[in-house]
């Protein structure tokens, strides 16, 4: 983990992407404003996925859990009242008392036995959205759900503001997630991950990092599920099955979980084919059979991701700048 | 003779049918070096492991300061200054040799989280930083400081298992076969580094096969058989110990 002083070529690199991603939805149509909103939602869902796969465990509830933020944020603005702000913060809370809840039974297990057990746990959650009517709706789920009020003139029913407020919501939640990984907790996830054993013998409680990392990852994907259902304005329990889950993990794979970014980058990569080539092409029906050839052959061409490009691509601008004759230099030295 | 700082009392430990460690009973005074021997299933690593808080007892008691912590977890024992080494090179082998010790200041972090996030725990991580590197320097691996764990060599990997488990503040440190692997200049430099950490005021137990590096450190050797306690004294009386060279090498009939 090399930690240090930050290259100047990074804040130019940053100020770019924030200003790409001012300027970005007024280059698009009014749909793909809409896809870009739940794009940068995306982002975050699976961002805080990579936190809870520091520590090694991989869950197959995640996607459940956001709905768990969704359905606790609907509830609380739409029976009780509450101001959409304070229930999306509500909403996340809600996922993360879930989750640590949760922790006891799932943490008993480990490795495949967990992701078995998470995905158990999720389609329980399901199930009693699905059979509890009241409050949750039962198969239908729930409509009507308040939207975030307008600010002055500002329309949040409109893509664009709301495209805003995510981006907002979204690099913040990064920014945290982001220290946290740099942090010494970070550090500590990475040892319970690598060596469980070694990191009890010097006093890491591993069961309160593993609950620690699955609570936090947990509230970040109840806020994707309450920056959702406030976008959208209805759910129902299938939005948050297996197959969603299985997406979330196309992403994660596909672009690496190594780095911060990978995760970040399959997000962005995936959405892009689907929604701008595919859709073009008029193929976008058959996304899962083509998420499922792009997982296939980034195992085999690609088995560290689309983040594993990162630096090659850095190597190769290097070894150009030092050998300007064209010499293939240290190309492999990535 | 001082209080000791670490007791086995009547201690057994069975799994299923078989009695791994069978009423044994020692004491660990401060400040010395205690061997743990015995031949190949004699129970030394269960022993180990009981006191260390992987296993807890089936009968008997471990006393660690005068206090009965028979059963705790590792982590809890941990906390209160009984740290255990792993046998082999076990270390965060994907990590710098910093990073590895920094994990074993785990115990000594304060910060909460959302200090930690927003950076204000600078001071104390410097901190940690600066005795990681005291640590680092004091093994000989300064010049290794950011490497990865797995590139070292095999020596240095002990080492540095050691220093890990040295920084999480032992005061009693348990060495589960550190020599094992070594040639012997490894043996002899890792047998200066035992002494100089006892030298910390740090008491030392150790489960160990060369006899050449427990007859020069310790200076009291429990010997096992079949789980149970054989014999017990200095390194002299443990040598020439009639039970003991018969339980290695079998009896002198035998041998005849």
């Amino acid at each position: 983990m090399s930690r240090g002083k930050v290259n100047p070529w990074l804040w130019v690199a940053g100020i770019v992407l924030l200003a790409t991603l001012i300027a970005l939805p007024f280059g698009l149509s009014f749909s793909q404003r809409e896809v870009a909103v739940l794009l940068v939602i995306n982002v975050l869902l699976v961002s805080s996925y990579r936190l809870m796969t520091l520590t090694g465990e991989w869950s197959l509830g995640h996607v459940v859990i956001m709905g768990v933020g969704a359905y606790a944020s609907a509830l609380f603005s739409k029976r009780l009242g509450v101001p959409v702000p304070i229930s999306m913060l509500l909403g996340a809370v809600t996922a993360g008392a879930v989750a640590a809840l949760l922790s006891f039974p799932l943490f008993r297990m480990k490795g495949f036995y967990f992701l078995i057990g998470s995905f158990a746990a999720g389609e329980v959650i399901r199930l009693i959205w699905k059979y509890f009517t009241n409050p949750f709706g039962g198969p239908k789920g729930l409509k009507l759900i308040p939207g975030f009020p307008d600010i002055g003139p500002i329309s949040f029913f409109e893509p664009l503001p709301y495209y805003y407020l995510c981006l907002i919501v979204v690099g913040m939640s990064l920014f945290f997630l982001y220290r946290i990984e740099r942090s010494r907790i970070g550090l500590t996830f990475h040892a319970i991950h690598w060596q469980d054993k070694l990191a009890e013998s010097v006093g890491v409680n591993t069961f309160s990092y593993r609950m620690l990392a699955f609570v936090l990852a947990s509230t970040f994907a109840g806020l994707c599920g309450a920056l959702y259902v406030h976008y959208i304005g209805t759910i129902n329990p299938n939005r948050f099955d297996v197959e969603e889950m299985v997406f979330v993990l196309i992403w994660a794979i596909v672009g690496g979980t190594a780095t911060f970014y990978g995760p970040i980058l399959g997000v962005v990569v995936l959405t892009v084919i689907n929604e701008v080539i595919l859709r073009a092409l008029g193929f976008d029906t058959a996304r899962p059979m083509i998420y499922g050839f792009i997982l296939i052959a980034s195992v085999l061409f690609l088995p560290n991701g689309l983040e594993s490009l990162v630096p090659k691509l850095q190597a190769w601008r290097t070894s150009r700048r030092t050998a300007p004759e064209g010499t293939p230099a240290s190309e492999e030295k990535a | 003779m001082s209080q000791a700082i670490l007791e086995v009392r009547d201690l057994t430990r069975t799994f299923g049918g078989l009695t791994a460690v069978n009423r044994l009973n020692f004491s660990v005074s401060p400040g010395s070096v205690h061997g743990l021997i015995g031949p190949n299933g004699a129970g030394k690593t269960t022993t180990f492991n009981v006191i260390s808080g992987f296993y807890a007892p089936t009968t008997g008691q471990v006393i660690y300061q005068g206090k009965n912590v028979s059963g705790m977890t590792t982590v809890s024992l941990a906390r209160i200054g009984l740290i255990r080494t792993f046998q082999g090179t076990t270390l965060f082998k994907e990590f710098t040799v910093l990073d590895n010790v920094k994990i074993g200041f785990h115990g000594s972090v304060r910060s909460t989280l959302i200090a930690q996030v927003l950076g204000a725990d600078r001071e104390e991580l410097a901190a940690i930083e600066k005795q990681a590197d005291e640590l680092i320097e004091f093994f000989g691996l300064a010049d290794l400081r950011n490497e990865l764990a797995a590139n070292l060599s095999h020596g240095h990997q002990r080492a540095l298992g050691i220093a890990v488990a040295l920084a999480a503040q032992p005061k009693v440190l348990l060495l589960d076969e550190p020599f094992t692997g070594m040639n012997p200049e490894e043996t002899s430099r890792m047998m200066t580094l035992v002494r100089s950490v006892r030298d910390r005021g740090v008491t030392i137990m150790l489960v160990e096969h060369d006899m050449h590096a427990i007859m020069g450190l310790c200076d009291k050797i429990t010997v096992m058989n079949f789980g149970s306690l054989l014999t017990e004294g200095t390194p002299q009386q443990v040598r020439t110990n009639p039970k003991v060279i018969e339980a290695y090498l079998g009896s002198a009939i035998d041998a005849a």
